[in-house]
């Protein structure tokens, strides 16, 4: 039992690493990227890619995978969604989801139906574990899973509130017709908001393809799962998204106890269960704005709107 | 044609669109009798059109009228299907079942638009598929599906071959025929004024008094319902059930590629759509992955260039309404003011 839980707690910092750059993306631009999973899947094949035919490990790998993901997330926004979202609100919503069905199939020419994994090249990082007293081994992947996550929503969190880059962000989060007046680049700050939520996504896909395996089509139950782990986190800061993802991890774990098939199931269910909750007792939006404490940004709008 | 003074008349049906609607009854009358004349495979080939044409109909008159994307769709559809094959287990007779089993799926969808209706835009989108996903588990759970192996619908083999598939072309086509008419009145009575009005601008429908829930919950329900016999329709023509290919995020991605390339929120939209979909598959088909990266990057390329789609685009460029289901201003002189614009 307590193995169970250990083991569902160390699984939620994977969905904290692939939730935080949707929920990021979603307080910033106000977009759900339907595209995140297979995204976070082509991060992977890329990985995978460079391990399998140039010899290099995937850790190394990510040196080269994680610029391409900011340079992706950058032409993404600047080509695809910033038109798209002028079209409206549901409009990006389209276009992401045309272009998981792009990317997917892509992967599919490319690949091939056979199942992949990063697990072989990294030799015996897949299987290590420590033994903790009472007979209980956590994996070494895991903890480190869970390190990345706690080390990546804390590096977020810093670098929005203390850079100037992130504070830009922020702004344009905020009021970006308001940030303009400060001399903030909306459009910049949107991009690059999307880099590094790509970033984050490519980081996703490294741990999704170093703890299992993943296939053309494994972006769709990726998507879900992001999602599921910041409407369930979702209460205002970085930190729910990792109190989020390990909820989720947890109600997986419990359920596939109950039953072979109840993994999937009790994520399901936990999700559906906190979003009723929410709605119906709480009543607030479900993903709520991550980083994004008012004091700060507001007492300065409030100042430029009384100056006269 | 209502007169008011100054010479404005505010019209609705054009010399255009009434010419449409007559030609629409003789299509369908062309249809309903063509079974004499054409072979097994041509007869299935135009089934599947007409459930492509309710597909595309139903998810665009969520999306496009409603303002609902949802890319969970799907779950409809495979409910359909599912309760098909439990009613027809259950001893109903199996052409019956296709439509009880879409009223039954219709009563789910009430009581879940309840729940789902609060949420808002992407949320309402990938909520939709979280619940596909788990209807999908739970349907996997029911012994008579036998997991993702599946089952057939065993009672329909009663029939002789050729009569089974006339039939359930008959059927295919009085569902579409009739679904559109639904619709299509649905758009022209008071609701439609209401359901046009929040397409338009949902605040300012709000504001103004429309029931804007209510009335997203009734095409959240239609939408339903239509699929679902859709599901139960395709069920009927394939006979295999396998739970994994009837609750496939690829039928949404159909139904948003009909819909995105015909003109969403374009009542001959969607007909178009479909129509043009039936096409591309015909003659692409068998592509395979080449063929679903085509429609996805077509999507996206509407989606950014060609927002309204087709029909929008010939609306606009020849000022031609075919299946009117607003109203517009004619003003006396040359120019007309459009009050959907």
């Amino acid at each position: 039992m307590i193995d169970t839980l250990i083991q569902g707690i160390l699984l939620g910092g994977y969905y904290a690493v692939i939730a935080c750059g949707l929920s990021f993306m979603f307080s910033v631009m106000r977009i759900i990227n339907l595209a995140h999973g297979s995204l976070a899947v082509a991060a992977a094949y890329g990985l995978w890619l460079l391990a399998s035919k140039f010899g290099i490990s995937p850790f190394a790998g990510l040196l080269i995978v994680l610029p391409a993901m900011a340079a992706i997330g950058w032409l993404l926004q600047r080509y695809l969604l910033e038109r798209s979202a002028r079209g409206g609100a549901l409009l990006p919503i389209l276009t992401t989801f045309g272009l998981a069905i792009v990317i997917d199939n892509l992967m599919f020419e490319q690949f091939g139906a056979d199942t992949r994994s990063l697990a072989p090249f990294i030799g015996s990082l897949s299987y290590d574990s420590w033994e903790l007293p009472g007979g209980i081994y956590v994996g070494k992947l895991a903890v480190m899973t869970m390190a990345t996550a706690i080390a990546l929503l804390g590096g977020l969190q810093l670098f929005l509130s203390r850079f100037a880059l992130g504070r830009a962000i922020r702004a344009t989060a905020e009021d970006p017709d308001t940030a303009g007046l400060v001399g903030i680049d909306a459009r910049k700050a949107n991009a690059l908001a999307a880099a590094i939520a790509m970033v984050t996504v490519g980081i996703a896909g490294a741990f999704l393809a170093m703890r299992a395996t993943f296939d053309p089509y494994s972006g769709g139950p990726q998507l879900l799962f992001a999602f599921e782990a910041a409407v369930i986190g979702g209460a205002g800061s970085l930190w729910g998204t990792l109190i989020g993802g390990i909820v989720l991890g947890l109600a997986q774990s419990l359920g596939a106890q109950v039953h072979p098939q109840g993994f999937l199931i009790g994520g399901h269910v936990v999700f559906l269960a906190v979003l009723f909750a929410r709605l119906f007792l709480v009543g607030t939006p479900i993903i709520g704005r991550i980083g994004f404490t008012k004091t700060g940004f507001a007492k300065i709008r409030a100042a430029i709107r009384s100056t006269p | 044609m209502t007169a008011i003074p100054n010479g404005i008349t505010i019209e609705r049906w054009t010399r255009s669109s009434q010419l449409a609607l007559g030609s629409v009854a003789v299509a369908l009358v062309l249809f309903a009798i063509a079974p004499l004349t054409l072979g097994a495979g041509a007869i299935d080939r135009l089934t599947a059109l007409f459930i492509y044409v309710i597909l595309a109909a139903m998810w665009n008159a969520l999306a496009g009228f409603g303002g609902l994307v949802s890319v969970g769709q799907q779950v409809f559809f495979g409910l359909g299907a599912y309760f098909t094959i439990r009613l027809a287990d259950a001893g109903l007779n199996p052409f019956l079942s296709l439509f009880a089993a879409a009223l039954i799926t219709g009563a789910i969808s009430l009581p879940l638009s309840f729940f789902m209706l609060r949420l808002k835009g992407g949320e309402f989108a990938i909520g939709m598929w979280v619940i596909s996903a788990l209807t999908h588990m739970l349907v996997n759970l029911d012994r008579l599906i036998q997991g993702e192996t599946g089952t057939s619908l065993i009672s329909l083999n009663v029939y002789e071959s050729g009569t089974r598939r006339v039939v359930i072309y008959w059927l295919a086509l009085a569902s579409m025929a009739a679904l559109l008419g639904i619709l299509f009145a649905l758009l022209r009575s008071r609701a439609g004024a209401a359901i046009q009005a929040i397409r338009d601008n949902e605040d300012a429908a709000t504001s103004l008094g429309v029931r804007v829930i209510a009335t997203k919950r009734l095409l959240f329900v239609l939408a339903a319902f239509g699929i679902a016999v859709a599901g139960a329709l395709w069920l009927a023509t394939s006979t295999t059930f396998q739970p994994k290919t009837y609750f496939s995020v690829q039928w949404t991605a159909y139904m948003i590629f009909m819909v995105l390339v015909g003109g969403i929120g374009k009542f001959e939209g969607a007909i178009l759509g479909a129509v043009l979909f039936f096409v591309i598959e015909t003659f692409f088909g068998a592509m395979g992955v080449w063929y679903l990266i085509g429609l996805g990057a077509t999507a996206v390329l509407f989606s950014l260039f060609l927002p309204h789609g087709l029909w929008g685009e010939i609306e606009r460029r020849f000022d031609l309404r075919l299946l009117p289901v607003g109203y517009r201003l004619k003003l006396p002189g040359p120019t007309k003011i459009q009050w959907n614009q």
